[in-house]
């Protein structure tokens, strides 16, 4: 994918995601539903110029994740994400 | 996560366009090197903005917080928090955030830093935290800064370079170089790379963060001279989106 370098990483997501999940999303590991890549969702290439989040994944470009907040909803789509393993310890 | 209220109780300026503010949050639960904070502004019509920083200092059991601003031409929220905000004021902070890109005092293993412009915030905190902790890990940081006057933390990174040769810092200039700087003015490189950084047999951890092109060319070169991958942590930022 050439897509302009106007993305951050999964960390920069962490805040938002915070709002929904109690565990840490940025050192989870998660498998990419497309190229099968296994990363931490922390380097997944981030696109925040839009009226929510999106998350690609830095191989291959596939969406990972999508978050929209429209009023007071969220819109969580990990379609993109076969799998997300996280550490519980904490 | 919760907001949380913070009280600016102290700013420094780092240059002529970044500010340092010191934030005193009653219920802080502590944070780890290289974690960040999202800061919310809320105008009096209820429109608000919400930005990441980094906190700059290192952990303490104070419960203050750093975070180091650079002002954004055509800033929303940055402009606020580096010319209008005042000693006393009030702000709503999320945190600390992030658990991939953090130093922690237990890493042993030589630490490779890379820094593009206010990318240093981050590895500064871990730095502080290496001094704080008296780490023996052996730091190096590769410090790229487009001209002397725009170069955070000077004075202290002379200090804790200066302590034995537990941290070594470089500077690569891209615009302007001081006097008889023995480099010329351009954008890291592969040459500075092998020349600065920890050879990549040592396996360094090497933690890049600054704007996305620096820390794409960074890691390439980095890729390029044989370090791995899997042992290289990014941190991107750059101006994002609107968000609520």
């Amino acid at each position: 994918m050439n897509a302009p370098m106007n993305y951050l990483d999964g960390n920069a997501a962490a805040g938002e995601l915070s709002r929904i999940f109690a565990a840490d999303l940025t050192s989870a590991q998660g498998q990419c539903a497309n190229c099968g890549v296994k990363k931490p969702f922390a380097e997944a290439h981030l696109y925040m110029q839009c009226p929510g989040i999106v998350a690609r994944c830095a191989v291959c470009g596939h969406v990972l994740l999508r978050l929209v907040g429209v009023a007071q909803r969220a819109f969580l789509d990990l379609r993109g994400m076969t799998y997300l393993t996280l550490d519980t310890t904490k | 996560m919760t907001w949380r209220t913070a009280t600016v109780v102290e700013l420094h300026d780092e240059t002529a366009s970044a500010r340092t503010l010191v934030l005193a949050i009653n219920d802080w639960p502590g944070h780890v090197a290289g974690q960040h904070v999202d800061v919310r502004l809320t105008a009096a019509d209820g429109y608000s903005a919400v930005r990441s920083y980094s906190i700059a200092s290192a952990p303490s059991s104070d419960r203050r917080i750093e975070i180091s601003v650079e002002r954004l031409p055509n800033g929303e929220v940055s402009p606020y928090l580096t010319q209008q905000v005042m000693v006393g004021d009030e702000l709503e902070v999320r945190g600390p955030i992030g658990r991939w890109f953090v130093w922690r005092p237990e890493q042993a293993m030589p630490i490779q830093l890379v820094a593009g412009g206010s990318g240093i915030v981050p590895l500064m905190a871990m730095i502080r935290s290496h001094a704080s902790a008296d780490s023996t890990a052996p730091f190096r940081l590769l410090y790229s800064v487009r001209e002397p006057g725009a170069t955070f933390y000077r004075d202290e990174l002379r200090a804790l370079s200066s302590r034995g040769d537990s941290l070594v810092v470089t500077y690569a200039y891209t615009r302007v170089t001081p006097k008889d700087w023995p480099r010329p003015a351009g954008r890291i490189d592969r040459e500075l790379i092998a020349s600065s950084m920890w050879p990549s047999n040592l396996r360094p951890s090497t933690y890049v963060c600054g704007p996305t092109s620096f820390v794409e060319n960074a890691t390439k070169f980095l890729i390029d001279t044989g370090h791995d991958r899997d042992r290289i942590r990014t941190e991107r930022f750059g101006a994002t989106g609107e968000r609520k």
